[in-house]
């Protein structure tokens, strides 16, 4: 399968990224190249097969439920590139 | 003794430190003085000068007074990739330029533990995407070593500084990650061991996440024992890595040397076609060789499914990038882009992504964004996850039939020349991948070994695969492997 102009932009959007023309025409390209090799796939026959959710089996564990981890408001704020009033800082969201 | 530091292997150094024939700060210096004169080679992205001179002044200590933990002492360099309290971490991306870690990755706090030492943060491909180190947002680290004609070579990726550092004695050791080769292929590029643990050997609490079921820690180093001595140090069970296992964790030393005899040995035939270049041919049959002496067994076996590894590799580590890397916005941590009063929250983590991440990183969050997509998810994602179930069930076949241990080439070639990039397609440089993918899809423990020249002269690596969790098994091979292939040519520091 190769994938559109169209197609290109929606998935741009939907990862949070802006593409100029240029650059979008060679994604469509270089995308289209790379689900060409994927599409290699359709070959195997997965009907009986479940997919794959863990590949080393790990019998997930339970714990105590106590609260052994935070406050670190401080610590986390730090790193910001803005923050007022010990909270991140964004450009107005509501009008 | 100078430049008889460079070429010291932790085991050694262990010794002589121990002894007191040389210190902790002596050794520190000069690996301080090595990279301060391989500039050119661009291996570190942050040098921790002073703080690894009060660490050597401190082991020191520790160690006239007998209180020696394992790599008390020991100089190390760190992927840029680990979070390092204090230190600049940003996986090689501008999009977390000036980041400074609260806290540190298990993995590197267990190496403060054992004594180590940090001399610094090392370059790699923009989060570990990459298989040449050209991805960094801080220019790619070159490889140490070079054509007879002078030509300058990448040194592989993504843990390409790693690899340069201990290569070009940078460092005693370094540490990388492997997602889908990153330790392995620029160990092999550069004439050092390189191994990738299985799946959940060590956390992955405070790595920057690539793909979080592929991603492992590991260590690379100048020799397979010195392999065996950082891997016990950075393995175990961590509480906060629910995907990190309860396994006890042996002294993987203590495996090297054992006897191999009536072992066996597959050699997978699927991997061998598809025009192998005669020199790699010649490189597996030198190991096949040299196995066979030592009393094992080789045989030919199949992986019906490996020739589907990479297209489902990469499905499923753009994938999981896709969601890891949508952290990046703008708001919490790094680099904000600069917006217009008019524009709003959307215009914000828009334009600091656009701006904040490369090429590679952008065409892999998109494919990503596509295979996990509605109407494409079952076709491209859910189709993958079930290849890959067929993958690993391949080789566990293999391994229920008898089979203790796999060999391989690491790479289809040697090292390629700077630049070389931008003459290929993403998908044709995604191929240098294709003999290391298939154990991080299988999660299974791997590592690379120098075993010989190519016709320029350069490195090549032979890889070994384990059965989970026995790494000290190919440990083993890999260091029978090493004290008969191993090339004796020595680098010739045209860098200085």
């Amino acid at each position: 399968m190769s994938i559109d102009y169209d197609v290109a932009l929606k998935i741009a959007k939907l990862s949070r990224l802006k593409l100029t023309k240029v650059q979008t025409d060679k994604i469509v390209a270089e995308l289209s190249e790379v689900l060409h090799f994927v599409q290699k796939l359709d070959e195997v026959d997965t009907s009986s097969v479940s997919p794959m959710n863990m590949v080393i089996p790990i019998e997930p564990k339970q714990r105590p439920d106590n609260v052994d981890d935070g406050n670190y408001r401080e610590k986390i704020l730090k790193n910001a590139p803005s923050a007022k009033e010990g909270f991140f800082s964004v450009p107005k969201v509501v009008e | 003794m100078n430049s008889e530091i460079d070429d010291l292997t932790i085991s050694q150094i262990r010794t002589l430190l121990q002894r007191k024939e040389l210190s902790s700060l002596e050794l520190t210096k000069h690996y301080l003085e090595n990279i301060s004169s391989a500039e050119q080679l661009n291996a570190y992205s942050f040098i921790a000068k002073d703080y690894a001179i009060s660490l050597a002044i401190e082991a020191d200590k520790k160690i006239s007074n007998n209180d020696v933990e394992d790599l008390c002492g020991v100089p190390f360099g760190i992927k840029d990739i680990f979070c390092t309290k204090g230190f600049p971490t940003q996986a090689a991306s501008k999009i977390l330029d000036g980041f400074l870690p609260e806290y540190d990755s298990t993995v590197t706090e267990k190496l403060s533990k054992a004594g180590s030492i940090m001399l610094g943060k090392t370059n790699m491909d923009e989060f570990a995407m990459g298989s040449s180190n050209e991805t960094s947002f801080y220019g790619s680290a070159i490889n140490p070593w070079i054509t007879e004609t002078n030509e300058k070579l990448v040194p592989g990726g993504s843990s390409g500084g790693s690899a340069v550092a201990v290569s070009a004695s940078l460092c005693a050791a370094s540490i990388g990650t492997d997602t889908g080769g990153s330790i392995r292929q620029p160990a092999s590029f550069t004439g050092i061991v390189g191994l990738k643990p299985t799946y959940g050997r060590c956390s992955r609490y405070g790595i920057i996440a690539f793909a979080s079921s592929l991603d492992q820690a590991g260590p690379m180093t100048k020799s397979v024992r010195d392999a065996a001595i950082v891997l016990k140090t950075i393995s175990g069970h961590d509480s906060k890595d629910s995907t990190s296992a309860r396994v006890s964790v042996p002294d993987f030393e203590e495996s090297i040397g054992e006897s191999i005899r009536g072992k066996t040995i597959g050699v997978p035939i699927d991997y061998t076609t598809d025009g192998m270049s005669p020199e790699i041919l010649k490189l597996l049959e030198n190991g096949k060789k040299v196995l066979t002496d030592s009393g094992a067994r080789l045989v030919d076996v199949a992986l019906p499914h490996t020739k589907y590894s990479l297209s489902t590799y990469y499905v499923i580590a753009p994938a999981e990038a896709s969601s890891n890397l949508a952290r990046y916005d703008g708001v919490k941590y790094g680099f904000r882009a600069k917006i217009a009063p008019e524009e709003n929250l959307n215009d914000l983590y828009e334009k600091t992504r656009s701006e904040g991440f490369g090429d590679e990183v952008k065409r892999r969050l998109l494919i990503g964004a596509f295979v996990l997509s509605a109407g494409f998810y079952d076709a491209y994602y859910l189709k993958a996850q079930k290849v890959r179930a067929l993958v690993k069930q391949d080789f566990d076949n293999l391994f229920s039939n008898g089979v203790d241990a796999l060999l391989t080439p690491t790479t289809p070639t040697a090292a390629f020349p700077l630049g070389k990039k931008n003459q290929m397609s993403p998908l044709e440089m995604y191929l240098n991948d294709i003999f290391t993918v298939p154990t991080n899809l299988a999660g299974l423990p791997a590592i690379s070994v120098p075993s010989g020249l190519d016709s320029n002269k350069l490195p090549l690596g032979l890889q070994l695969i384990g059965r989970p969790w026995e790494e000290g098994f190919i440990l083993n091979l890999g260091n029978i492997i090493e004290e008969n292939l191993r090339p004796k040519q020595k680098l010739k520091k045209w860098w200085v």
